[in-house]
């Protein structure tokens, strides 16, 4: 491939996260990817239903008095409009505005770091209260759930950073095109497992 | 870059394997990690023959025996058989749809080190002393209890090989799904590529779960986790049912592609066309759907209740049809052929009523309710290893014949071939056949020894023998390859003579390249129609002579592995040692670091001019290769 090869916006192709095999590559084989992926949660869903509440005998914890909605609901807001802001930095992408792609992937970078700075309050907030890692088997599941989700921001976050540094001064073309575009779709997955996260650990925690 | 082979140091041709990209090389990599841990299993495996040979016997431990059973299992289904049939995969499959390399031939090398230093890692615990011992189920209720470091050996050990299956399992989908060559639509697809991309997405989602729930041992025995604790709110059947997710699947992820071997094998030396091509790919289709629909059928004496009981043992039933499919259309693929017996046609002659007896016993522990009688008995190992080595590792000799002169160049000795057949048949029903009796007449599974006067001793007698017949087989094999490369007499392209499919159409073994012109496919057996029609070349090009694009070799991926392999020991030791922490910490920023260098720089491969590519051709026009 051409590194050097230059576009403008009317040469650039409509669909540049597929217009090289290399591309269409990296496009199947991350929705694939983001297949297994869904699995994964998949699985840790089910267990921390199933250890929902589980402690020791005399265990003193539960979803309805350890959660506190309005933070969660915060976390919720920034993460839901940084998947938007990302929609944003794709549509200039697609109409290769080099500039503003920049600019809306380093916004939403910048809501993806303040969700994960709530979840680390909150993390550390459940932690000081005795709800520990290890402290029963609820506990277990749910920070393994959450953590794993918070652990996919983190890496959605370095790899960001990654990619605007290194391109930050070669403008788009159809070799880091792709680049963006899967990072994008990562970040909607990650989005869309928070919306079940949201739901089935936050919501039905404190509701039932 | 031609094809004459140029005289190196061995440091060169070591970095040159260490960091090789192409997925021919690493297909032989992984055949030859395979093989290695294969004998490994095998050596294992004539330990507990030996110990069982007969009553009372203390050749080993009853602490050893249970390290013996849990690593031969372990060792041969995610050390031994996988990765054979990935080299498989690797080497063949891409060769098959005409394409050049992989989708990801930067991800299939980090997938084969992943691999190989999990395997490594695992068995380092021999090394230690120290021996994963609960069974390759490693069931959380003995895995927590086990002392030492055994079980945090086949929790890590086997994380770090899972991640490699996954990436292999979406490069090889990825590749198939963008990488086919002009006229190789889905239909025309030979079924060895078929089962490949059908196993590859049973990868895919059986991995994540064992993913997980390695994690979660991992997390109950080294980070105060209490997932499988009862006493801390945990439930030790959740470990049961990730399990299984994973387990049973990946039984048909090692029998899938088996079948694709012996599709191939049984076309080409009956020189039909597969009878029923299109219900053989629908089978396959089915057989990965309700693969995933019947795990629990393991777990039938956990109480799970009769309802889900039924349900259960009802789809694993269903199981027996799209296999029965099969059975039948091979059956009717050799019916009025024009048949060779070669060693590789004997294999899958021979595996048709071994593997029928293994499906049927499992039919019959599908029954529930019978299921209460044969549980934790002989019968169950003789039926899984009917359906492994009857099915899985007939398969996997059957292509090392098969394929072995398209890898190498050199023809296996047939005359051996057959001998190693003869033993490794007659030594596989003298092991296992009599199993199913000693199952019957009560001996249980994973007994470390048993008393005399219960009628067992001639049965474990025969049984061991049975296992000293296989093992001589495998020394036959490794003969047998000794010799032939001692000699190597240099076949051309179609050593066979029947050769259907693309890979028969090109030098054996082929350039790093593969084709030098994009093949255009024509139907079915494309190879096959070609010669028909006269075209001894047995290839019709989609696209003139002109420069390729290939990628380059990468060190990379090693160091990545070799990062979790450290990070690996620091998890085990961080709760006894001050430097067990550190260790783990600088393990994985070694495996980011070098992910991140990966990243930044543009790693955007290299091409092999039309110029090459014409002298290639012309070189082999002038060697009269046919």
């Amino acid at each position: 491939m051409d590194l050097n090869k230059k576009f403008t916006p009317e040469t650039w192709p409509e669909h540049p996260e597929r217009a090289t095999l290399e591309a269409k590559n990296k496009f199947v084989g991350f929705w694939l990817f983001l297949g297994g992926e869904t699995i994964l949660f998949a699985t840790l869903f089910a267990t921390y239903m199933a250890l929902k509440n589980k402690g020791p005998s005399g265990f003193g914890y539960s979803t309805q008095e350890l959660y506190e909605l309005p933070l969660v609901f915060v976390m919720t807001l920034l993460l839901l409009t940084s998947s938007l802001t990302s929609v944003y930095a794709m549509y200039h992408m697609k109409n290769f505005n080099f500039k503003k792609m920049q600019l809306w992937l380093a916004i939403t970078a910048f809501l993806g770091l303040c969700f994960l700075g709530l979840e680390v309050y909150e993390f550390s907030h459940y932690v000081k209260e005795g709800f520990t890692f290890g402290n029963s088997a609820f506990s277990s599941s749910f920070f393994t759930l959450v953590g794993t989700h918070g652990f996919h921001v983190a890496i959605g976050l370095v790899w960001v950073t990654l990619l605007l540094i290194r391109n930050s001064k070669r403008g788009l073309n159809l070799y880091n095109g792709t680049k963006f575009y899967t990072f994008s779709l990562y970040w909607h997955f990650i989005d869309v497992v928070w919306v079940f996260i949201f739901t089935v650990v936050y919501l039905m925690g404190v509701i039932g | 870059m031609s094809s004459v082979a140029q005289k190196r140091g061995f440091g060169a041709a070591l970095w040159d394997w260490m960091t090789t990209v192409d997925h021919k090389k690493i297909g032989i990599l992984y055949l030859i990690g395979g093989g290695f841990f294969f004998v490994v299993g095998g050596i294992e495996a004539m330990i507990i023959r030996l110990q069982l040979l007969k009553p009372n016997n203390d050749l080993v431990s009853a602490g050893l025996f249970n390290d013996l059973i849990t690593m031969h299992g372990t060792t041969m289904i995610f050390l031994a058989a996988m990765p054979i049939l990935f080299g498989f995969m690797n080497y063949i499959m891409p060769l098959q749809i005409g394409a050049r390399d992989v989708a990801f031939p930067f991800i299939n090398s980090l997938g084969f080190w992943m691999f190989f230093f999990g395997g490594v890692f695992l068995n380092v615990s021999w090394l230690v002393g120290q021996v994963p011992d609960a069974g390759w189920t490693s069931y959380a209720s003995l895995s927590l209890a086990s002392t030492g470091h055994g079980i945090d050996f086949y929790a890590i050990g086997l994380q770090i090989a899972g991640g490699g299956s996954l990436m292999a399992g979406i490069n090889f989908l990825v590749t198939i799904i963008n990488m086919r060559a002009p006229g190789m639509t889905y239909m025309r697809m030979p079924l060895f590529t078929w089962t490949t991309f059908v196993a590859s997405a049973m990868i895919l989602f059986a991995f994540p779960p064992l993913t997980v729930g390695l994690f979660f041992l991992t997390f109950d025995r080294m980070f105060g986790g209490n997932f499988f604790n009862h006493t801390m709110g945990g439930n030790t059947i959740i470990w049961e049912h990730i399990f299984w997710i994973f387990g049973h699947p990946e039984v048909y992820i090692l029998i899938l592609p088996a079948f694709g071997i012996f599709s191939e094998i049984f076309s080409i030396f009956s020189r039909k066309r597969l009878f029923g091509y299109p219900a053989m790919v629908f089978a396959t289709v089915l057989i990965g759907f309700l693969g995933f629909m019947v795990w629990a059928h393991h777990m039938f004496t956990v109480g799970l209740g009769p309802t889900a009981n039924a349900i259960f043992a009802v789809a694993t039933m269903a199981i027996a049809v799209p296999t029965g499919v099969k059975i039948f259309n091979w059956l009717l693929t050799i019916w009025g052929g024009s048949i060779v017996l070669t060693t590789p046609m004997l294999y899958a002659l021979g595996f048709i009523p071994s593997f029928v007896m293994g499906g049927v016993t499992g039919v019959m522990q599908g029954a529930a309710p019978l299921d209460y009688q044969l549980h934790d008995s002989y019968f169950i190992v003789a039926h899984f290893h009917y359906v492994i080595v009857g099915g899985v590792v007939l398969a996997i000799l059957a292509g090392v014949h098969l394929y072995w002169p398209k890898m190498f160049g050199t023809m296996l000795s047939e005359t051996l071939g057959k001998i190693t057949f003869v033993f490794f048949f007659v030594g596989f029903h003298c092991t296992f056949l009599i199993q199913h009796w000693l199952g019957f007449w009560g001996m249980p599974r994973r007994v470390w020894t048993y008393m005399d006067g219960q009628g067992w001793n001639t049965a474990n007698m025969i049984s061991s023998i049975g296992a000293l017949l296989m093992a001589i087989g495998v020394i036959v094999l490794v003969v047998n390859i000794i010799m032939t490369t001692v000699k190597n007499v240099r076949v051309g392209n179609d050593p066979w003579g029947d050769g259907r499919t693309l890979e028969w159409a090109i030098p054996s073994p082929p350039p790093f390249y593969n084709f030098t012109q994009t093949p255009l496919v024509r139907g079915l057996d494309t190879v096959w129609i070609e010669k028909q029609e006269g075209n001894k070349t047995g290839l019709t090009f989609a696209e003139p002579v002109q420069d390729i694009h290939m990628p380059n070799g990468s060190i990379i991926p090693f160091f990545m592995t070799f990062g979790l392999f450290i990070a690996g020991f620091g998890a085990m030791f961080h709760q006894e040692t001050s430097w067990g922490l550190p260790l783990l910490i600088f393990g994985l920023a070694w495996t980011f670091v070098s992910m991140a260098v990966r990243s930044l720089q543009d790693d955007l491969g290299f091409h092999v001019t039309k110029q090459e590519l014409q002298r290639d051709i012309d070189n082999a026009n002038k060697g009269g290769q046919n």
